[in-house]
């Protein structure tokens, strides 16, 4: 059985299946976020005192953090083009680049949950930290799939290319979406969380 | 349009019924999965109801079965009535009622009416009845943990549901896995509905019911991601001893709590009823589908009002996300926040009588076929309409202070829910059951199962109007006998605990019907109920693939009664009016 529009988009909607599917299932996540980020502004402006970020986490890690993500969609950007134009190995090059900064980011986290941790900076310890843990917490695990799902794409998930050559490169197009999105929740994160 | 080649079904038992990826076996996985917690929730009523009957004393032949932690010497315990009344909730929305609604007839229907071969993404869906399925497991499993299950009520309100013992945090783990199955379904339905629309099939002719199953899956798609936030939080609370919803200074048990405070109750009541109003209309736009295409085929007539209705449907869709406070006008979030949610309450309802009266309004003149599912249908719109006024007095906000959390509010919602969107989900089984099976179910038995059924929805819900006006909170151990001010009413508990039960032995009627005409039914052709729309076109049961042909569509969806043509509809699939 052939489900219609898997590969080629529809010519009056101009989407393939995955790609709506992508777009609904990023706007379901702004609800998400969403959700959390308005628990965040409504406890921090019912609290009777709330410290500034700057005061209680490490600015320049998560500014190199916020860095090296910015520069994981400039990567996950020349992946898409290198494959547009027929370069597989290239597409796949600069993927692996993308999972590796992706991977970096997440080191980075784990180093500064640790780092708090070991201070007695809990999520119990108030609710700076409440939000600040399961804020974070949530985008890392949004990381965490991207990685996974990148890994899979770079690595047995490429076999595609020879046989079904845009449909790869739609599913590339779908995880890249997806990675923007990620992206653009940290560049809220952290300006809310730690410069404020 | 790419189509389907000679179809090969997948081969194998393990393949085929049970980890399926077609369309139509995940939503009949569905829609049973679903009508078996429906009993489940059923029953966990039955036992409560025996409580409020005859408070304090055994509960007869289950009452030493259930054990010392639930019920002492056989007597029900005050934690195991709350645990009962929260997963009474708990499973008829999120495990019953929905699942059946938009995951059995969603699944099932959309394709099929749209024309298509099959779902957009078919590991996704069988995905998510899977997780549906674990979540509903957890829930389960949490009757058995010690300290019982979960206590708070459906609607889980911190800091009560924090601080208690026992299986809450099975409630909010189980509740994720139900959130990301509607993510992953909610997804896949509305991406179904957009690409997969057969050739000439515009948005203007597509059957209501696929215009409701899109709504309410938008509302799905983007209302309950806000609750995720806050079962996350909840479990943060609860796990990492976080004071997301515990304001400072809380004394439980007489002691100061020890943790940091800080946090809002009321922000968890924001986040949860972000989700669950709009979770009200999801549980009723596809009943409001099913009701409209079993009318338009029993009326013979075209539906009254099809681009009003369906402008109504979108403008639910909208405001359904702007009204959610007016559940919280007791809560002291201050009268200018009652009153734009009143204003918006009032606005909403505007959309939904548009709707029933359009129903309406296509009975008239019609020579109507009294079949089961058109009984079932018919009762549909009284019950749905006495459920949507009896909610006007609670959606301002003078008149809820004194009907809050009384037997008048649970009178209300399950007007909407029990004989409003339970009664077309029944329509929607005996209708669409020989599609499914290719066998049509019993008529004397679907008559003797709604006639009592009917009957005994009014003497459970009608008394409780009466218990609600005077006075009598819901929520109560004892049913409220320790209050003098409802002693008049208490005696209605009696009459509404009998027809509770004896309601309970006339489903065996259906259980028995249900099994019995998948074997002995009579059998059917491809389209038994001379309808219009696209699902009649493929075989019953239609195969794998669903159609043998691509079919393409050429009129709307209710071409009943065409003058000139020579029968009395004219389906979609059917090029010449002949």
């Amino acid at each position: 059985m052939e489900i219609p529009y898997t590969v080629d988009a529809r010519p009056d909607t101009g989407l393939y299946n995955a790609k709506l599917g992508i777009w609904l299932f990023l706007a379901s996540e702004v609800m998400l976020f969403g959700g959390l980020f308005s628990g965040y502004v409504l406890l921090r402006t019912g609290a009777a005192d709330w410290p500034s970020g700057w005061e209680r986490l490490g600015v320049p890690l998560a500014a190199f953090n916020t860095v090296i993500l910015i520069a994981s969609s400039v990567s996950m950007v020349l992946s898409r083009r290198a494959l547009k134009i027929g370069q597989l190995a290239k597409g796949r090059g600069w993927m692996v680049a993308t999972a590796g900064l992706a991977a970096v980011f997440l080191a980075v986290k784990i180093y500064e949950y640790r780092e708090h941790l070991h201070a007695g900076d809990v999520p119990a310890r108030d609710n700076f930290f409440a939000t600040y843990y399961t804020l974070t917490g949530i985008h890392a695990l949004h990381v965490l799939g991207g990685i996974v799902v990148m890994a899979y794409l770079a690595g047995p998930g490429a076999a595609m290319w020879t046989r079904q050559r845009q449909r790869y490169a739609n599913r590339v197009e779908t995880v890249a979406l997806y990675w923007y999105f990620v992206d653009l929740v940290w560049l809220v994160l952290f300006p809310a969380l730690y410069l404020l | 349009m790419v189509h389907a080649a000679p179809q090969t079904a997948p081969s194998g038992f393990w393949r085929r019924c049970v980890f399926s990826q077609d369309h139509k076996v995940v939503g009949i996985q569905y829609a049973v999965t679903g009508l078996l917690f429906l009993f489940v929730g059923f029953v966990l009523m039955t036992i409560m109801r025996w409580q409020l009957a005859h408070p304090g004393q055994p509960i007869p032949f289950i009452g030493g079965w259930l054990g010392p932690s639930r019920a002492a010497q056989g007597i029900m315990l005050p934690e195991f009535y709350n645990a009962l009344g929260a997963m009474h909730g708990t499973i008829m929305v999120f495990l019953g009622v929905v699942p059946l609604g938009v995951g059995g007839f969603g699944n099932f229907l959309i394709p099929l009416q749209i024309g298509a071969p099959d779902m957009a993404f078919p590991k996704l869906n069988m995905a998510s009845y899977w997780l549906y399925v674990a979540g509903g497991v957890i829930m389960l499993a949490s009757f058995f943990v010690p300290g019982g299950t979960a206590q708070s009520g459906w609607t889980s309100y911190p800091p009560l549901a924090i601080v208690n013992q026992g299986g809450q945090t099975y409630w909010l783990v189980g509740m994720l896995f139900l959130i990301t199955s509607s993510l992953l379904g909610s997804v896949n339905v509305i991406t179904t509905v957009v690409q997969m629309r057969a050739p000439g099939l515009t948005f203007m002719r597509l059957p209501f019911f696929v215009w409701a199953q899109l709504v309410a899956n938008f509302l799905l798609l983007l209302a309950f991601p806000p609750l995720e936030a806050a079962a996350v939080f909840q479990l943060m609370d609860r796990v990492a001893g976080t004071s997301f919803f515990l304001p400072t200074g809380l004394v439980v048990s007489g002691k100061v709590l020890a943790t940091a405070g800080g946090g809002n109750p009321l922000l968890w009541q924001h986040l949860f009823w972000f989700l669950a109003h709009p979770e009200v209309y999801v549980l009723i736009l596809p009943a409001m589908g099913i009701v409209a295409e079993i009318i338009a085929n029993n009326t013979r007539k075209p539906l009254f009002g099809y681009t009003a209705k369906v402008c109504s449907v979108l403008a639910i869709g909208f405001l359904s996300f702007a009204v959610w406070a007016h559940h919280m006008y007791i809560t002291g979030m201050g009268t200018t926040m009652s009153s734009f949610f009143q204003t918006t309450t009032i606005i909403i309802s505007v959309p939904s009588i548009v709707i029933l009266t359009c129903l309406f309004l296509s009975l008239w003149g019609a020579s109507i076929r009294f079949t089961t599912p058109m009984l079932f249908a018919l009762a549909f719109l009284p019950m749905f309409g006495l459920g949507g006024l009896t909610g006007l007095p609670l959606g301002m906000a003078p008149p809820a202070l004194h009907l809050h959390d009384t037997y008048y509010v649970i009178a209300h919602f399950h007007y909407i829910v029990a004989p409003g969107t339970i009664f077309a989900l029944f329509a929607g089984i005996y209708h669409w059951y020989p599609k499914a099976t290719g066998r049509r179910m019993s008529e004397v038995l679907g008559r003797i199962h709604f006639a009592g059924t009917f009957v005994c929805m009014n003497l459970i819900f009608m008394p409780m109007f009466i218990q609600g006006l005077a006075g009598m909170n819901r929520r109560l151990y004892d049913g409220g006998a320790q209050y003098a001010i409802n002693h008049d009413v208490l005696g209605l508990h009696l009459l509404i605990s009998r027809s509770a039960w004896v309601m309970g032995l006339v489903q065996l009627v259906f259980i028995v019907n249900f099994f019995w005409s998948l074997r002995s039914g009579a059998r059917v052709g491809d389209n038994p109920w001379d309808a219009t729309t696209l699902e009649w076109a493929a075989a019953s049961p239609p195969g794998h693939g669903n159609f043998a042909t691509a079919p393409a569509v050429y009129r709307g969806p209710y071409e009943y009664s065409v003058p000139g043509a020579s029968r009395d509809f004219t389906p979609q699939f059917q090029a010449d009016v002949s």
